[in-house]
C-alpha cells in the first residue's frame, strides 16, 4: 500500500493540485468573510467581538489537526521507515505554525473586550503557547540536523512529546477553572451554538483548511525539488 | 451600513485588527513559501544545464524530473 505513497507516483498531481486549490481557497474565503463580518448575527452577550470568532477557533481546530497528523505520519514514518512521511510530516509544520500564532493572536485581541485583558496566564491559552514552542523545536530540528536520520528521530521524539499537550489544550477548559469558555461545538453531542454562527464558523474552517493544504503542496513539492537536487549533484 | 461594519458599535477595532491579522499572515506564508519553491526550481533548471548531454539524458527520462521542468508556469 505505501509504494503509492512514493514522491515520483504523487508529484505529477501534488504539482498541479495548487493552483486549484487557490482558486477555490478565494472562493470559500470571499463567501466565509461575507458570512463571517456581515450577515452573521451579533451575540446578546458579547456583540460584535465575536466574529473574532471565525478566524480564531478555525485556526485553533486546525493547528491542532496538523499537529496531531505530523505525530501520527512520524510515527508511522519511523516505525516503517517511510521517509516520505517524514517529508509530508515536515511540509504541514509551517502552516501548523501559522495557525497556532494566529489563534493566539486573536485570542489576545478577543480577550480585550471580553475579559478586559490581553493575556492571561490562563490552562488554555498557556498549553497553546506551550504548542507552539513544540512546532518551533520541530522546524529547527531540520534547520540543524544535517544527517537525516537524526532529524528524523528527533523531529519524531519532539511530535511525541508534544502530542500529550493536545489532550491538555482540549480538555483544559473542563479540567481546570479557566477565563476561557468551554467548547459550544460538540461532535457527539448537541452543540449549543446557533446554526446562524455555525456556518460562517464551518466555512471559515474549511477556507482555512484549504489554505494549510495549499501551503502544505507548495511545501511539498519545494522539499522535492530539494531531493532531486541533490540528486542532480550525484549523477 | 457601511458604517455599521466598519465601527461595530466600537468593538470594530478589535474586530479588524484580528481579521487583518489572520490576512497578513496568510500573506506572508504564502509569499515565503513561494519564494523558496521558486528559489529550489530555479536552482534545479540551472543545475540540469550544466548537466553534460548524456548524463541530461539519463535525467529527463526520470519522469519526476520531467515533471519539474514541465511543470515552470505552477502557483
Amino acid at each position: 500500500m505505501f509504494k503509492y505513497f512514493q514522491p515520483n507516483k504523487i508529484f505529477s498531481v501534488t504539482s498541479r493540485a495548487p493552483k486549484y486549490v487557490f482558486i477555490l481557497f478565494i472562493i470559500v474565503l470571499s463567501i466565509g468573510l461575507v458570512e463571517s463580518l456581515i450577515l452573521s448575527p451579533e451575540d446578546y452577550k458579547q456583540s460584535h467581538s465575536v466574529r473574532i470568532m471565525y478566524v480564531h477557533v478555525p485556526a485553533a481546530w486546525i493547528t491542532l489537526g496538523i499537529f496531531s497528523s505530523m505525530t501520527f505520519l512520524s510515527i508511522i514514518g519511523y516505525i516503517f521507515k517511510i521517509r516520505n512521511f517524514f517529508l509530508i510530516s515536515k511540509s504541514l509544520a509551517p502552516s501548523g505554525l501559522v495557525f497556532n500564532i494566529i489563534a493566539l493572536v486573536t485570542g489576545s485581541i478577543w480577550g480585550k473586550p471580553t475579559w478586559g485583558t490581553w493575556w492571561a496566564w490562563d490552562a488554555r491559552i498557556t498549553s497553546m503557547l506551550i504548542l507552539g514552542l513544540f512546532y518551533i523545536m520541530y522546524l529547527i530540528v531540520w534547520r540543524i540536523y544535517e544527517d537525516d536520520e537524526k532529524a528524523f528521530r528527533m523531529s519524531s521524539i519532539i511530535t511525541i512529546l508534544g502530542i500529550i499537550n493536545v489532550p491538555i489544550i482540549k480538555y483544559s477548559v473542563d479540567w481546570w477553572n479557566t477565563l476561557h469558555q468551554s467548547s459550544s461545538i460538540n461532535i457527539l453531542a448537541k452543540s449549543s451554538i446557533h446554526s446562524s454562527m455555525l456556518l460562517p464558523l464551518v466555512i471559515m474552517t474549511a477556507a482555512f483548511a484549504l489554505f494549510s493544504l495549499l501551503i502544505f503542496l507548495m511545501k511539498y513539492n519545494t522539499e522535492l525539488i530539494k531531493i532531486k537536487n541533490k540528486g542532480l549533484d550525484r549523477l | 451600513m457601511i458604517n455599521e461594519i466598519l465601527f461595530m458599535d466600537g468593538y470594530g477595532i478589535y474586530v479588524w485588527s484580528a481579521f487583518i491579522f489572520t490576512c497578513l499572515s496568510f500573506t506572508s506564508l504564502y509569499t515565503i513559501t513561494k519564494i523558496q519553491y521558486t528559489r529550489e526550481k530555479k536552482k534545479f533548471i540551472a543545475k540540469f544545464g550544466t548537466l553534460e548531454s548524456e548524463k541530461a539524458a539519463f535525467a529527463k527520462s526520470q519522469t519526476i524530473n520531467k515533471e519539474i521542468l514541465s511543470n515552470l508556469s505552477g502557483i
